[in-house]
């Protein structure tokens, strides 16, 4: 099958979000980020990815993984961001293309017949999401805060131990 | 072809149900229905209230960075916004033609697009809706149900949709954001271990997706009534053709056939679209209402995608959907297939000759080798089309001699199919809100009727905590008498408050 042609690298951290819609690009801007401080012998264990919507197809780059973590611009949560544990839940998320994050561990249950792998959300606060925007001061100060949380979370996941937020 | 309940004698004193924004139905969409206190339907719209503004996005910026750039547009076809611009900047450019390597690499990057948005819309967007019933309850009535209930139909649907990123990811060189389709040509050819990937997975793709066209097939015929008439109305139909009249969703030129299937225009230039179509514009909706100038306002709007696609040509260069088309047009016993749900049915045919196409491109040496630009005289305007997965799209661009780009004009498949998507939500309400109390399975009926035609009102824009679902209930006298709001996850709340907005109607 398509996802069996290599071994997945442990650590999974995959962003998603639009690089031209303000605040909305802070999912792939984080994961650039950390893909930048992670580029030495580290990243042998972790796979960076990017995408503009949590999808269905993403639950075959789940597989194998050890951990995840997941990365959005959020709304509803506080500044600077917030670090939650999604759990597999069949909720309806039918309101756009995009899958929750709960959804889409549901989904990865449901067709790969296995427990989904330890998944963290790292959800950044955001406060304007038009097209051709750039970022706001406040979602720069988020991201800020948030990439030193998860450097520091992905420091302990390539040493298997959790760290909390 | 009539507007009949688009405007109310008067509004003033009708109850109104908002459903707001259109669930799963990307950006934000509303739909209001103005209900007298007898319950009947004085006026159905579908409103796009989010402005866009794509072509002042675009104008100003050096044109080599545009097919980038509109990538950005769309989180589910940024593909096809990606080819048409490289489309029209190879005219502007005098890269007319590109290479054959240029063409087999976009082409392939195409039909990859198509395969992996019509995978997605049919499987995770639609097939909710089409396994369980309209009125089948929320909580299953989503992909998760799905996969509960058909594991096997939900894990074809992803691994469909996981082949058509893995063909982007090959030609476009990363999974989003690609660069691959550049003006004048590529910049990177296919190679030999990744095509010998692609082909060793080919088989199994190609009959799945001949198990999904028999699915959509089935679910007709079990529901023929239901599907004949749910959403239905006669339209012109608008599409590229191949030259030779065969199915071409790449390139090719404009041709219209009317609602009773004759051709009222043929081999039409993508560079002259404007002598075939104008947009206008009304007050009640930021998205234009694209028509055949000729005809005007009243008849000249057509229906654009898979529906008007597969009945367009005169052929698909392809045996198994070619078998598959020929079925579907015995369908119409001699007559145009008019029904919304049979989109469903076309798109899945299109899936399945998408990866018949993949397969005649895998085997051509030119995706291996060869030049992969070349240039010419330089022009100041160009015009690009292609048939995007939910239809045709037109990129129209002008640029100075600095090479910025000083004027944009974008028609999406949306535009397009407003008026179309108008006429389904008046027909759905006509047949089954008279006479009814609101519910939210009759209110899914309406988003139905939109999602058969397009999930994607606006392009990729979302954030958690975005997206709720809205539904206000007004009596004539502008009281609220209910209103349910979902939120993204599904939570539904019934919030208190007068919320009723004239100016919304």
């Amino acid at each position: 099958m398509l996802q069996a042609h290599k071994t997945p690298l442990p650590v999974l951290v995959l962003g998603w979000g639009n690089l031209s819609r303000g605040d909305d690009a802070l999912g792939p801007l984080c994961v650039a980020a950390l893909q930048g401080q992670f580029r030495d012998a580290l990243s042998n264990s972790i796979e960076f990815l990017d995408d503009y919507q949590l999808q269905v197809e993403h639950t075959l780059d789940l597989l194998g993984r050890r951990q995840v973590l997941l990365i959005d611009a959020c709304l509803d949560c506080a500044a600077p961001f917030e670090v939650r544990q999604p759990q597999p839940y069949p909720d309806h998320s039918y309101t756009s293309h995009a899958l929750t994050p709960s959804a889409l561990l549901q989904v990865f249950s449901d067709v790969h017949g296995q427990v989904a792998p330890a998944t963290t959300m790292l959800a950044i606060r955001g406060e304007s999401f038009e097209l051709g925007q750039a970022m706001s001061p406040a979602a720069q100060t988020n991201l800020a805060a948030a990439l030193i949380w998860a450097k520091a979370w992905l420091e302990s996941a390539i040493l298997q131990e959790p760290v909390s937020a | 072809m009539s507007f009949d309940l688009e405007t109310a004698a008067n509004p003033k004193g009708l109850r109104r149900v908002a459903i707001d924004p259109v669930s799963r139905v990307e950006g934000h969409g509303k739909v209001t229905l103005l209900l007298d206190d007898d319950n009947q339907v004085q006026q159905a719209r579908l409103h796009i209230v989010e402005f866009r503004g794509f072509e002042k996005f675009i104008e100003g910026r050096p044109y080599w960075e545009v097919p980038v750039m509109v990538q950005r547009l769309c989180g589910i076809c940024p593909v096809s916004h990606h080819l048409a611009a490289s489309k029209a900047f190879d005219r502007i450019i005098g890269a007319m033609p590109i290479t054959a390597s240029a063409e087999a690499v976009r082409r392939l990057m195409h039909y990859g697009q198509m395969l992996q948005s019509h995978a997605l819309h049919f499987f995770h967007l639609s097939s909710p809706d089409l396994l369980f019933g309209f009125d089948s309850p929320v909580a299953q009535r989503n992909i998760v149900g799905v996969v509960q209930a058909n594991p096997e139909v939900a894990k074809k649907g992803i691994l469909l949709r996981k082949f058509g990123q893995e063909i982007i990811r090959i030609t476009s060189g990363k999974r989003v954001h690609g660069t691959g389709a550049v003006p004048g040509g590529i910049n990177k050819l296919v190679t030999a271990a990744e095509r010998d990937a692609l082909k060793n997975e080919l088989p199994l793709m190609l009959q799945w997706a001949q198990d999904s066209v028999d699915l959509a097939k089935q679910l007709h015929a079990q529901s023929e009534a239901l599907y004949n008439q749910f959403g239905s109305f006669r339209s012109n139909l608008l599409s590229l053709v191949r030259s030779d009249g065969a199915m071409d969703l790449y390139d090719g030129v404009l041709r219209v056939r009317d609602a009773n299937g004759m051709i009222l225009f043929d081999g039409v230039s993508d560079q002259n679209y404007l002598e075939l179509i104008e947009e206008e514009v009304r007050s009640w909706s930021y998205m234009k209402f694209p028509h055949l100038k000729s005809l005007g306002r009243e008849l000249g709007w057509y229906r654009v995608g898979p529906l008007a696609r597969v009945q367009n040509c005169d052929f698909i260069p392809s045996p198994l959907a070619e078998a598959e088309r020929q079925e579907f047009v015995a369908w119409g016993k001699g007559g145009l297939v008019h029904a919304s749900l049979a989109y469903h049915w076309a798109r899945m045919i299109e899936m399945l000759h998408s990866v018949e196409v993949i397969g005649q491109l895998l085997d051509d040496p030119a995706l291996l080798s060869g030049d992969l630009l070349t240039s010419g005289n330089r022009l100041r305007s160009g015009v690009g089309i292609i048939e995007a997965p939910r239809g045709t799209l037109i990129h129209d661009y002008d640029v100075g001699d600095d090479d910025l780009v000083t004027r944009c004009n974008l028609i999406v498949s949306t535009t397009h199919n407003n008026q179309a998507m108008n006429e389904a939500v008046r027909s759905v309400a006509r047949d089954y809100l008279n006479g009814h109390e609101i519910t939210e399975g009759l209110l899914n009926h309406i988003e139905v009727a939109i999602r058969a035609y397009d999930p994607c009102l606006s392009c990729a824009t979302h954030a958690l905590g975005q997206m709720p679902l809205d539904v206000v209930l007004l009596s004539s006298d502008g009281s609220v008498l209910d209103r349910v709001q979902k939120s993204s996850a599904g939570g539904l709340s019934r919030p208190t408050g007068n919320f009723f907005n004239e100016n919304a109607l």
